[in-house]
């Protein structure tokens, strides 16, 4: 039988030793050399049966497809926007993924979106070198006209939106704010109330910074309810 | 007479003073600070970013590029002329390779991973310092790696082995071997081995030897700093 050198939720760093033996499987962010398992990353490590994995701590955004993103239109283009998604290279979105409404040809494209406007779109394709092509055609997707942008790193993303959306739904009800994460770490806040805005940018800013401890949910929501002194939203009306 | 005696009194095998911080530079990707003694290097991260001039990307892997710098203020009374010289350019380029075998910049086509390290103050092992510093960046900006790299400076003062020479031992009148070896520590593999002066082939085995000792305290101290970031 392998033996296993670390505890579910240890914090380790690249090179460390996981486990011995071949009983047990690398997962992301491990791998395996020779008979040893080694972390390649530095994570939380997370035991699920005989599968080792690390659920990282910092992380540069890597798109994948499918992944709701918020960006920056940083360039228009005769048939295409450019669009700055905190990855190194720009995104693209071509002229028929643009929008569900008609665009007649040879229309202004930067009445559609202008270069400094930030969308949430979502990613249709990631080609082998890295080109990225978002679209703007889904629910939900469109341009952020109002409210304000708060950048986090992508590896806190889970944690802001939590178990079955659990942390982000308990600032939308409290805050009544409504907010978008975009899995490339930008995430989008707009309340009526700047005073219950700056308290969920707040919150964010708190799961950002501690986002590796144990328990957070109800830290974030003593936070909320003392921010808010009694003036939130759904809680007070139950 | 024989050097029987280290001029700073440590032990012939002992470091000087380790203190090592992770996340000291905000804006950057990863950032460390690695002091040994009164050496202090600092290392940021920066990237992956698009890489021009376009004709220096490579379209299956990511570029790594290193910028090694002494601050002018940094030497013992003399002004180090800024901007870059012939040895800053040796020494960024062998940082480069001394970290990349445990890199792997493949998901990153055409894209460059910029390092720069900053020495605040030196007295001799800044290359070794550099790598430390750098190698805990890298790891503190969340990049897969297959270990770290502990680097250290050993030699020879009258045929006496010294580990982590400092700057006093460096220039000491009677001549001196100065060998820098950066490895990983989890597989002992060596990713920079340099010699100036002259040893002899049982020589240099002990002092790799004494390298690997001091490499797995560095790395300790590497290990530490980057796991205190995440405590509380």
């Amino acid at each position: 039988m392998g033996k296993i050198n670390v505890q579910d939720k240890d914090i380790v760093v690249p090179g460390e030793a996981l486990a011995e033996g071949m009983d047990y499987l690398p997962s992301g962010g491990a791998f395996r050399d020779k008979e040893n398992i080694y972390a390649s990353r530095v994570g939380i490590v997370s035991i699920n049966g005989r599968v080792i994995k690390l659920v990282p701590l910092n992380l540069r955004y890597m798109p994948r497809r499918g992944d709701r993103v918020i960006g920056q239109v940083s360039d228009v283009g005769p048939n295409a926007w450019y669009v700055e998604i905190g990855f190194y290279k720009e995104a693209a979105i071509t002229l028929a993924e643009g929008s569900s409404e008609y665009i007649p040809k040879g229309a202004d494209l930067t009445q559609y979106y202008a270069p400094g406007d930030y969308i949430i779109a979502s990613v249709s394709s990631v080609s082998k070198n890295n080109s990225i092509n978002l679209s703007l055609k889904g629910p939900g997707l469109r341009k952020l006209s109002e409210g304000r942008i708060l950048t986090v790193n992508p590896a806190k993303v889970p944690r802001i939106i939590g178990k079955e959306a659990s942390m982000i739904s308990l600032i939308k009800n409290m805050t009544d704010c409504r907010v978008m994460v975009g899995q490339n770490g930008l995430i989008w806040v707009s309340g009526m109330d700047p005073e219950k805005e700056r308290i969920a940018v707040e919150a964010i800013e708190i799961i950002d910074k501690r986002a590796h401890i144990s328990g957070l949910t109800d830290e974030i929501k003593n936070f909320l309810e003392k921010g808010l002194g009694g003036k939130s939203g759904v809680l007070k009306k139950d | 007479m024989a050097y029987s005696k280290r001029i700073s009194g440590r032990k012939f095998d002992e470091l000087r003073e380790i203190k090592a911080e992770v996340g000291v530079i905000p804006r950057a990707d990863g950032s460390a600070r690695f002091q040994i003694g009164k050496t202090i290097a600092l290392a940021a991260v920066y990237g992956p970013k698009a890489l021009f001039p376009k004709f220096l990307q490579k379209s299956d892997t990511g570029t790594l590029r290193c910028y090694y710098n002494m601050m002018s203020f940094s030497g013992s009374g003399e002004r180090v002329r800024p901007g870059p010289s012939r040895r800053s350019k040796e020494i960024s380029y062998i940082t480069q390779n001394a970290l990349l075998p445990v890199l792997d910049l493949k998901e990153y086509p055409s894209a460059v991973v910029e390092i720069y390290v900053e020495l605040l103050q030196t007295d001799a092992g800044t290359r070794c310092a550099g790598i430390t510093a750098a190698a805990m960046a890298l790891a503190d900006a969340g990049f897969p790696m297959r270990d770290l790299v502990s680097a250290i400076s050993v030699g020879f003062v009258e045929g006496k082995l010294l580990v982590d020479i400092d700057n006093e031992e460096e220039h000491y009148e009677k001549g001196n071997t100065d060998i820098p070896i950066a490895m990983m520590p989890r597989t002992g593999e060596i990713t920079l081995l340099q010699m100036d002066g002259f040893a002899s082939k049982e020589e240099l085995k002990e002092a790799l030897k004494a390298a690997k000792a001091a490499c797995m305290q560095i790395n300790k101290a590497q290990i530490e700093a980057l796991k205190a970031r995440y405590k509380k």
